[in-house]
This record gives structure tokens, C-alpha cells and sequence, in this order.
């Protein structure tokens, strides 16, 4: 028998080149970055001006058009309720998640929609936060396209490491929406650390300390040999400098009541207002002090604003950012002195009181050397790269979150904890609490506390069919399963009689797949094309494997064919290759079946053969040649 | 041995043909199989025991999780990844159990046909660990300074170690009474020094 010669989980995928360009996209609150990855070079892909971020801003214009970036952000003092900034903040956010964030956010939220996800009114036109960040990865597609002459339709997109399963699900409904598949949703900060590591060569334990415009996010990892490991991840999915442009805005404000008295300003001037404040923070990251104006109801004012006072303002959010890296150093147990680097990353870490406190915690000089602003998006482009290509790094991720099952008494019961290794699948059993149950309400949820309201829901459904039986008699067996993109499924089934249902946990603060559907019609006229040229992709893969399987077979059993069988497999083998060329789905799963039907004869001598070996106690080892390292 | 040769053969679902039931690709095709039913030191490629170099189980874990990861399917047949998911979320549940050593314990002592029920929260059967689990859990809640907290788990800590010396002696010797006996203390250790770390971090955030 012969031995394989490469290593057959590692194969590059044939017909890469059939494909259009995988790249690697940061789909940030503020700016979002696409690059692209060729043989571990990376490269961040510009505008003609040279720039590599793209303001996550989008201005829908009166006549329908739909602008993204610098020139969206430059419409933004102009038309305020054309403009919508920051919508990854909304990203599975349901309308009664709103009230903690009422007051801070720059949108005019459609008040019509009760419950399920947050809507937008955006001029005259309800949006969904999915629909706006989809006009942005559009921009970011066109991007790309324009800068590789070549169809983008395959991107790693990252997420917050925090990003519950909500917003995850909804990221990856956005690309889809844009007309891009998802190779895998990565957190940020593992990204980063990534595209640091091969970078540098780096061994040990790292910290990568993301703070951007809406979220923060700190992972420790242990980097070894071209494998990223998580060990525990920790953050805050709506803290960010957002959050200091907002304490600035209030500041200058309160200067003009106390000088002006009270006013009513509109909501263009509010944004105008925190755009102000958002220049003046940035300019204190490399100047002392400065004065700068706002304007409400066509009166200008200056305020004057130190450095001091600037940090005074942002201390506590970067207190809020300490205390979650102690509880990260915790859940990772280890100890800071065991730490070789932190990285940092996202535009808030160039303020002076952040780098300060991260020296603080971590005793160490932060590491900064790859652009913080690309770092993420370069990451993702090199993981595209592994995933398309094929590579000799390892990414090995977790949960950011616990999830877990609403039980008795409003309590929640963890299924899975946080910081797990995924892909991982855990389950439980519960029983039913009355004589007679046929069904039971699983309400599932992600988060850190005991009681049900101080977690989010996911997601709830019924398990029905339960046979009857006396209360505490039955068997509700509950799997949760956590994929590589860190989305969850969930099952259950009662152990007695095998009554099984599963979901994937979507409803609550997501689209519906109808929603779906319809956006998808609605917004790509060739929508219905693309799903179909994508499952056509999938059954030729699928097609492929076949035919190398029994050219395989062949090249080691065909000794066990007649001239004339022979002469049957290899034309049905023939038929699949020719289908496959056709673009016709079905005619490639009907000659998929007429070469199963040809070759089972051939299998069921090759079986036969393989048991009278191992009967004979000679192969076994051989079979096992592929087993571990 | 003939019901275990054949046992040891099973078709490939890719290429139909045999494959040794515990190999992770086929031998022939390629294709990745199954997880399969064995054990998490199997698995891992360790030999069944408590005491585990953790570094080799490191080496180890990652090993298989560079050819079974799913990043490595990614452009697969939808088969592929699913066996691979399946693949790795068996590794991840494996070097999860085996890094830990109360877990390690526990799974080591169902291997062995010794099972001992960690997840009950029962009541402590043995006096003597009732009364010493007593004790501490009041010097903790009296424990009023970040130092007295530290202190506690300081002790708590070199009693841990000692105990997952006394589990590996157990074992050694094929004490498996004493070896489930002992998880049981551990599992109270550990749960002591959960309740320190989070006692600890409590005051310290308190201005
Ligand atoms: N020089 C600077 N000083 C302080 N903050 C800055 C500076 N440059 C950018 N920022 C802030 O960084 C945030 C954007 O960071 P970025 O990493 O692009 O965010 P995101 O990942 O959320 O899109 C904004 O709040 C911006 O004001
Ligand atoms: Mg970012
Ligand atoms: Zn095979």
C-alpha cells in the first residue's frame, strides 16, 4: 500500500484560481479597512489619495444614491438625518437595548418597530443596522475591486472579540447582504495578533489591548510556533472613544448654557457638536491645549480645553478598561509578569492616558510598530489567505461569553462557560417540572450574570412531542454547539423516546430568514443568481471529491475490476467532469449518483479485501498509518 | 480477535473503501473521517495517566488541531467541515479535560471504572473535610484587606498542590478509593480558591 505523500488535511484547494480574490475586511465603528494577502505579503488596499481607511459612514442621498466614507462624513453637518455614523453600535441590538444607550447615539431610531431588532429612519427611508453596514462592505467590495482589477466574493471579516452571538449572526448577514461570503468571522484582537506575531517572530504570551471608536476589546494569547491561542478574552461591546467625543460635547455644551443660557439644539448641530469634540481629542493626543468651536442655532462659541482636562473627562472610561484587563489577566491565570508584549490597536490607543494606563497594568513599553488603524484588517487578510490558499499558522479561538438556559426561578444556567476553546459542544439535561409536560420553553442566553434579565437573550423555542410522564421523569438532553466563527446552535432532545429539535439561534434581534430573503431580493438584482452560482460552487466541490476519491480507490484496488467495469467507472467519472463544466446543478447531482451506483460494487470488494486484511492481522498498522502525529 | 479485526475497519465515506476506524484521514483518498468514540488520552495521543507533562499535552493538542481545525477545510466539500468541526470540538474536549487536573481526575477515574460524581453539589459525606471547609469559608468572609484575601489563597494554593500530589500517589499505587476520596477535597480546594480570586478582585475594585 502507499503512503501518502502530503499531508491530506493540507492540500491547497484545487481551482483556487476559478475563484474571485478572498481579502480580509475590518468592519470597524469608525473606520473599516480592507487588505489583501499574497503569499504572507500583505497589503492594505488605498484609495487614490493614499488613504486606507474608510470612514464607516453612509449618506443616502434624496434621489436614492447611496455614498460611503469621506465624502458620506463630509455630508454629515450638511444633511445630519442623511448620515448615519457608528451603526456597528446597533449591530443585534434590540429596541430594549436602547434605553441604556438612549442619549448617546447619533440616530434617529424608528420608534414604529416594537421589539426584535433596532430600525433607523434615515431620510424618509427605515433601515436596518444590517442594511447600513451592508452599504458598507459594498464600498469596501468596490474598494477592492477597483484596487485588484479582479471580483471580490469571499472575505475574513472581524468582529469585536466581545460581539455577542447576536451581533455575529448580524455581521455575517451584512456580507452576505453585500454579496460576500463569509470564510470566517475572527475576533479583532486575535486578527491583530495574527498579523503581529508573523510580523515578529514573536513566542510567548501577548496582550492585544484594542480600543476604537465604539468597542474594547483586550485578548491574552500564547503565540508558539505559527499557532495563536486564545487564553481568555474580556471587553466591553459600547466602550470607546465615541464615549469621550461624548463627555467633550457635553462639556462645550454646559460652557454655552452657563454663558447663554438654555437652548434647544437640533440634531445637526448635535453632531456638528460632537465632531468638534472629536478634533479636539485627537488634536490633544499631540498638543497641550487648544480652543475650538461649535454652533448651536447660528451662534458660534470657542471652548478651550488642556490635556489635563481632556483626561480628566476620559479617566473613567480608562479605568473601565483597567478593570476588565485585571479580570482577563484572571480568567487567563496567569501572571503579568509572565506577559512579553501588549499590542495595541484602534485609533483611542493613541491617546497618551491610554498608553499610560496600559504600562500601568501591564509594567510594559506597549508594542505599536504595525499601524494600529490596519493591523486588524492586515490579520484578516492573511487568515483569508490560510483559509483559501492554505497555511502553516493556527488560529484557536474562544468564547467571549458564557451561554447558558433560562431554568427555574428566572435563573440562568451556564451550558457552556466563557473563554472555551472553540468549535466546542456541551450538553445538559434538564426534566420537566409537571405531570403530564409535553413541552418545554428553552429560552437561551450569553452572558456572565445569574439572573435571566441581566442576560441577553438569544433566543427562545419549544421542544414539543415530550411523551407523557410523571414530572422529573423525562430526559431533556440540551447541546449547545459553538462553530469556528463562534456562533451557536442549539438542540434538544428528550433521552426516552429521541424527540429532537434544533435551531439555529437567530430570532430574537436578528433578521428572519423571510427578511432576509426579501433584502436580498430587494437590494442585489442578481441576488437570486449569486445563490444559485453559490450552490452550483458547493456541489462541484463536492463533485471534485468524488471523482479524486475513486481515482484514488482505483490507483490502489483496481485489480479488483473487470476490463468492462472498469470501463462503467470511468465513464460515469467522465459524465461528472462533464456536468461540472455545464453550470448545471442538478445534472452534476444526477451524474454524482450514477457514479455512486457505478462504483458500488468496487467499494464492496474494496471493504472485503480491507476486513479479509485486517482478519489477517497484517494492515491494521498500515490503515493506521494516518493516525496522529 | 477476529470480531476486533474487523471492529478495527470501517468504509471510508469519502472513497468507500476500508479505513482503520480510529485513523483520522483515509488512507487512500485523503479525506478526513470521523471522530469516533475512543478515549480523551487516545485521542491526544497520551498515555492514560494523572500525571501529564503539560507541555508535551500542549504539543500534542496542537498538533491535531493543525491538520483537524476547520480553518483547514475551509475551502472543503460542506462534509469536510462538518467532520472537521466535529474533529476539533473532540480535541478541544479532550485537552480541556486532561489540562485540568480535577477534571483529569474525575475522567481518569471513570476510565478506570472507579466513576466519581464531581458536578453533584451533594453534601460532604467526610467530617473531617466538612469541618476544615467550614473553617476556611469563614477566615475568607472575615478576611477584610485585599493582603488577609491573599494570604488565604496563598495556604489554599500549597494545599492544592499537595493534594494533586497525594491523587497522583493514589493512582500510582491503584489506590482508586483514595484517588476519588482525594478529587473530592481538590474540587472543594478549587472552589475555595475560585471564591478567594473573586473576593480578591471585589475589594481591590472597591476605591
Ligand atoms: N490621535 C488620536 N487621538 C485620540 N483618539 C484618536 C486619534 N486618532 C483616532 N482616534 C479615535 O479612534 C477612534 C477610531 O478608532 P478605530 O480603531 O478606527 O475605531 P473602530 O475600530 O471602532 O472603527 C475614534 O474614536 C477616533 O476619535
Ligand atoms: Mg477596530
Ligand atoms: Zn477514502
Amino acid at each position: 500500500m502507499l503512503l501518502q505523500l502530503h499531508e491530506p488535511g493540507e492540500s491547497p484547494a484545487p481551482h483556487e484560481s476559478e475563484r474571485g480574490l478572498a481579502v480580509g475586511i475590518d468592519l470597524g465603528t469608525t473606520n473599516s479597512v480592507v487588505a489583501v494577502a499574497r503569499d504572507g505579503d500583505t497589503e492594505v488596499l488605498r484609495d487614490a489619495d493614499g488613504k486606507g481607511l474608510i470612514p464607516s459612514v453612509v449618506y443616502y442621498a434624496a434621489d436614492g444614491e447611496i455614498t460611503v466614507g469621506q465624502d458620506a462624513r463630509r455630508m454629515l453637518l450638511e444633511y445630519p438625518d442623511r448620515v448615519v455614523s457608528s451603526v456597528k453600535r446597533l449591530m443585534g441590538r434590540g429596541t430594549e437595548d436602547l434605553k441604556t444607550l438612549a442619549g448617546t447615539l447619533p440616530f434617529k431610531l424608528d420608534v414604529a418597530a416594537d421589539g426584535g431588532m433596532v430600525r433607523l429612519s434615515v431620510a424618509g427611508r427605515t433601515l436596518t443596522p444590517v442594511e447600513v453596514s451592508a452599504d458598507i462592505l459594498r464600498a469596501v467590495k468596490a474598494r477592492a475591486e477597483a484596487a485588484q482589477g479582479k471580483t471580490v466574493d469571499r472575505a475574513v471579516v472581524t468582529v469585536p472579540a466581545y460581539f455577542d452571538d447576536a451581533a455575529r449572526t448580524a455581521t455575517k448577514d451584512a456580507a452576505r447582504l453585500a454579496g460576500l461570503e463569509v470564510l470566517r468571522l475572527v475576533n479583532e484582537p486575535t486578527a491583530a495578533a495574527l498579523a503581529y506575531g508573523l510580523d515578529n517572530a514573536a513566542e510567548g504570551l501577548y496582550v492585544v489591548y484594542d480600543l476604537g471608536g465604539g468597542t474594547f476589546d483586550v485578548s491574552i494569547l500564547r503565540m508558539e510556533k505559527g499557532v495563536f491561542q486564545v487564553k481568555a478574552t474580556g471587553g466591553d461591546a459600547s466602550l470607546g472613544g465615541d464615549d469621550i467625543d461624548h463627555a467633550i460635547a457635553e462639556r462645550f455644551l454646559a460652557e454655552r448654557t452657563a454663558e447663554h443660557g438654555a437652548e434647544t439644539i437640533t440634531e445637526g448641530e448635535a453632531k456638528q457638536a460632537l465632531a468638534a469634540a472629536r478634533v479636539a481629542k485627537e488634536c490633544l493626543s499631540s498638543r497641550r491645549e487648544g480652543d475650538w468651536v461649535i454652533e448651536v442655532d447660528g451662534k458660534p462659541s470657542r471652548h478651550k480645553m488642556t490635556r489635563d482636562q481632556l483626561e480628566a473627562l476620559a479617566a473613567p472610561l480608562a479605568e473601565r478598561t483597567v478593570g476588565i484587563c485585571r479580570n482577563v489577566i484572571e480568567d487567563a491565570g496567569i501572571e503579568v509578569s509572565e506577559i512579553k508584549g501588549v499590542v495595541l490597536v484602534g485609533g483611542s490607543t493613541r491617546m497618551p492616558l491610554i498608553r499610560r494606563k496600559v504600562k500601568d497594568i501591564f509594567g510594559l513599553d506597549p508594542l505599536a510598530d504595525i499601524n494600529p488603524d490596519e493591523v486588524v484588517a492586515v490579520g484578516a487578510a492573511l487568515q483569508a489567505e490560510a483559509l483559501t490558499i492554505g497555511s502553516d499558522t493556527l488560529l484557536l479561538d474562544v468564547t467571549p461569553l458564557s451561554l447558558g438556559i433560562e431554568t427555574m426561578g428566572g435563573i440562568v444556567e451556564k451550558v457552556i462557560p466563557r473563554n472555551t476553546p472553540i468549535p466546542v459542544a456541551m450538553a445538559q439535561e434538564f426534566t420537566t417540572y409537571q405531570d403530564g409536560q409535553t413541552a418545554m420553553a428553552i429560552h437561551v442566553l450569553q452572558g456572565e450574570r445569574e439572573m435571566v434579565d441581566q442576560c441577553r437573550s438569544l433566543a427562545r423555542f419549544v421542544l414539543r412531542g415530550i411523551p407523557n410522564m410523571a414530572a422529573g421523569a423525562a430526559r431533556i438532553r440540551v447541546t449547545f454547539t459553538v462553530d469556528a466563527d463562534g456562533l451557536l446552535t442549539v438542540a434538544a432532545s428528550e433521552a426516552t423516546t429521541g424527540v429532537e429539535q434544533q435551531v439555529a439561534v437567530k430570532p430574537s434581534y436578528g433578521l428572519t430568514d423571510d427578511e432576509m430573503a426579501n433584502m436580498l431580493r430587494d437590494s442585489l438584482v442578481h441576488a437570486k443568481d449569486d445563490m444559485e452560482q453559490r450552490l452550483f460552487a458547493e456541489t462541484a466541490v463536492e463533485a471534485r471529491r468524488s471523482v479524486l476519491a475513486v481515482q484514488a480507490a482505483l490507483k490502489v484496488d483496481s485489480d479488483l475490476l473487470s476490463d468492462a467495469e472498469r470501463k462503467d467507472i470511468d465513464s460515469a467519472i467522465g459524465r461528472v467532469d462533464q456536468t461540472i463544466a455545464s453550470n448545471d446543478r442538478d445534472a452534476v447531482t444526477a451524474a454524482m449518483e450514477a457514479l455512486e451506483a457505478a462504483t458500488k460494487t468496487f467499494a464492496e470488494r474494496r471493504m472485503d479485501r480491507g476486513i479479509r486484511a485486517a482478519l489477517a492481522g497484517v494492515s491494521v498498522d498500515k490503515l493506521d498509518d494516518a493516525l496522529g502525529e | 480477535m477476529n470480531a476486533s479485526a474487523v471492529a478495527a475497519v470501517s468504509p471510508c465515506w469519502s472513497c468507500k473503501g476500508p479505513v482503520a476506524t480510529r485513523a483520522l484521514f483515509c488512507s487512500v483518498c485523503g479525506a478526513v473521517q470521523g471522530p469516533g468514540a475512543i478515549d480523551h488520552y487516545s485521542r491526544l495521543g497520551m498515555t492514560p495517566s494523572f500525571d501529564i507533562d503539560q507541555d508535551q499535552l500542549q504539543t500534542q493538542y496542537f498538533g491535531f488541531q493543525r491538520r483537524l481545525h476547520p480553518d483547514r477545510f475551509a475551502a472543503k466539500s460542506a462534509r469536510e467541515k462538518a467532520l472537521s468541526q466535529s474533529q476539533a470540538t473532540a480535541l478541544n474536549e479532550a485537552y480541556e479535560t486532561l489540562k485540568d487536573p480535577l477534571k483529569r481526575a474525575a475522567y481518569l477515574l471513570g476510565l478506570l471504572g472507579h466513576p466519581v460524581d464531581l458536578t453533584a453539589c451533594g453534601t460532604i459525606n467526610d467530617r473531617e473535610l466538612l469541618m476544615e471547609q467550614m473553617e476556611k469559608r469563614e477566615a475568607l468572609s472575615e478576611a477584610t484587606t485585599p493582603e488577609q484575601v491573599a494570604k488565604l489563597a496563598m495556604e489554599n494554593e500549597s494545599e492544592v498542590i499537595a493534594c494533586q500530589c497525594h491523587i497522583s500517589a493514589a493512582f500510582n499505587s491503584g489506590n482508586l478509593d483514595e484517588a476519588s476520596h482525594l478529587s473530592i477535597r481538590l474540587k472543594y480546594l478549587v472552589k475555595l480558591a475560585e471564591e478567594a480570586r473573586s473576593k480578591k478582585s471585589r475589594i481591590t475594585r472597591l476605591p
